[in-house]
């Protein structure tokens, strides 16, 4: 059953298009990475998904309308629209006891037991937290939260190093399960790459790239060649990238056969980050790219 | 297999009616958490103005008591109301106040903190994020008003059972001639009449709130006060300026019996009390209308919102 499915999905904010008729079809039980570099129309997309925001074309999240059936879809979708928007007058115990109050799918003791990881004190007042400790308490409790639907927009931001990996660890282990659905946006890519199980690339608000992560891994290959042997790579076909590496030259090839690369150079799966600068990184909206 | 049914198991679903108060329950909750001024602002004038009654009390000139007690007992209980009157006044100007200043933040301070989007993250739709920010000034102002006042009543007979024996005066002048229970009837009433009759006033605030990007106070003064002004120098009338005020004070009008007093709220009687004459008044139903209007627009309006 698909989980998100859209098409023809266009939104515009007077002039400008920020979605340009998109199609697309999310099955359920898949963690999406939805990559893009600012202003690509990722936030809008999920804006739509969510209800938050109106749009033209089809689209059918857990086969609701989410502009028309908002109140019934939020009681199995969850998201993180933005980091750090929790309240600052509220306190954490507080927190705790209103989304325990109003969803009828949260499990406090599990939020609970998120936030014992932490160093965060339950008569905290979320003003007086860093602004770490804030996503951690945001995360706690939208993961003891069981949603069908979890959106995550930039989840990890602000968080340092050690928690995003634990953060990205817990998810996989310890939330998802096959009849859930999580998409993901992100600018760390390379954190994300080990758990997702399909991407796709968004820029000026069409999906340039959507694929599973196993055909990820099987078409695209990269290839480290010495100058001499640069004509013979090329000959193998048209590399989408190429670049200049210690003075060797580093190509990246979509749908060529691996054993032939590996007689001419040393061939290895390109990263996300790799693909999507390949893909994107000339035609990129005026933007900052991935921060990867 | 369908994700629902592997969800069947785990969570008890919820029965109807527990799905539809909760949230409002505790979005209630959640407001006074936010707006602690709901309680302590009321609680801070009965407070200081309590304050300075028992100072003063302690302190009466005994010539001022000796002419209380000459006086016939009628007259012995106005005087005796009137402190009860002058902090029953305080607290109800300070909720007035603060109802406006909560409404004009109701929907506009989730937007600034952007707290609007993890609201909107949860199973609470907009129509009962707006109702439970409406019952703050319709329901949970006046009755936290009203709480107070009664406090402010029992303290104040705690007062004077000490003070008026102390000045030799009859501790049965509480009892026999107290009209303080009729005052807090004739109080609660006001509170009644006004809550109803002011209602689209809150609603106006509540929109305002929800569609100005800043400077709600400006936003929801300016444009009527710009227009009043407008009419009387471009036609010489006064109408709309007639219209405000009669919905700011016309209650007074509309739910007492018309006295040989002058309409002054500090004079009102229990026996004018005309809760069917209110109940008739066309200005009533024209104020709930209106109201029920813009609070829909509220709630249609909280729909695009999003962070300023």
């Amino acid at each position: 059953m698909a989980c998100i499915e859209a098409r023809g999905l266009r939104k515009t904010f007077g002039g400008t298009v920020a979605l340009d008729g998109i199609d697309l079809r999310i099955e359920t039980g898949r963690i999406l990475g939805l990559i893009g570099p600012n202003g690509a129309g990722k936030t809008t997309a999920l804006n739509a998904i969510l209800g938050l925001a109106s749009y033209e074309g089809e689209l059918k999240v857990l086969g609701r309308d989410p502009w028309r059936d908002r109140d019934e879809l939020m009681r199995d979708v969850c998201f993180i629209a933005d980091v750090a928007v929790l309240p600052r007058w509220m306190r954490v115990s507080q927190a705790l006891d209103y989304v325990a109050g109003v969803h009828p799918r949260f499990d406090r003791a599990k939020a609970e037991a998120f936030l014992a990881k932490t160093a965060i004190q339950r008569t905290s007042l979320v003003r007086s937290l860093s602004k770490g400790m804030v996503t951690q308490l945001h995360l706690a409790l939208i993961m003891a939260i069981d949603a069908k639907l979890l959106v995550l927009d930039e989840p990890t931001l602000g968080l340092d190093i050690l928690y995003r990996k634990e953060f990205y660890d817990t998810l996989l282990n310890d939330y998802f399960d096959h009849s859930r659905t999580i998409v993901v946006t992100t600018h760390q890519v390379e954190e994300v790459q080990h758990i997702l199980t399909d991407l796709m690339f968004v820029n000026r608000g069409r999906i340039v790239l959507d694929c599973s992560m196993e055909a990820f891994e099987q078409r695209y290959a990269e290839v480290m060649v010495t100058p001499e042997q640069l004509p013979a790579a090329r000959a193998l076909g048209t590399p989408l990238h190429e670049r200049q590496v210690f003075g060797r030259s580093i190509l990246l090839f979509d749908g060529v056969d691996r054993k032939a690369l590996a007689a001419i150079g040393e061939v290895r799966s390109p990263s996300i980050a790799d693909l999507f600068v390949a893909v994107i990184g000339a035609d990129a909206v005026p933007a900052k790219g991935v921060a990867a | 297999m369908s994700p629902s049914d592997t969800f069947m198991g785990t969570a008890t679903p919820p029965t109807v009616a527990v799905t539809k108060t909760r949230p409002f329950y505790w979005s209630v909750r959640r407001e006074l958490w936010e707006n602690r001024s709901i309680y302590i602002a009321p609680l801070a004038a009965a407070g200081v103005v309590l304050f300075g009654l028992v100072i003063g009390a302690f302190h009466l000139p005994t010539k001022a008591l000796s002419q209380l007690a000459a006086l016939d007992p009628t007259k012995q209980a106005e005087m005796l109301s009137i402190p009860y009157a002058i902090a029953a006044a305080a607290i109800m100007v300070t909720a007035f106040v603060v109802a406006v200043f909560y409404s004009l933040g109701a929907l506009q301070s989730e937007r600034r903190d952007r707290s609007i989007l993890f609201w909107k993250s949860l199973p609470v739709s907009d129509l009962t994020t707006v109702i439970s920010k409406a019952f703050v000034p319709l329901v949970v102002l006046p009755i936290v008003a009203f709480a107070i006042m009664l406090a402010t009543l029992v303290f104040m007979i705690g007062v004077s059972a000490v003070v008026l024996p102390m000045n030799g005066l009859p501790p049965t002048l509480l009892l026999s001639t107290f009209p303080l229970l009729k005052t807090t009837v004739v109080l609660a009433y006001l509170l009644v009449v006004f809550t109803l009759w002011h209602a689209p006033i809150w609603a106006w605030l509540m929109l305002v709130s929800g569609w100005a990007r800043r400077a709600t106070f400006l936003w929801a003064f300016g444009p009527p006060l710009v227009l009043c002004v407008f009419e009387k120098l471009a036609f010489g009338t006064a109408y709309l300026a007639g219209l405000l005020h009669y919905r700011l004070t016309g209650a007074v009008k509309e739910a007492f019996a018309a006295s040989d007093h002058t309409t002054d709220m500090h004079q009102l009687d229990i026996s004018q009390l005309d809760p069917l004459k209110f109940i008739f008044a066309p200005g009533l139903w024209l104020g709930l209308l209106v109201a029920a209007l813009l609070f829909a627009a509220c709630v249609w309006q909280r729909r695009y919102r999003a962070p300023i």
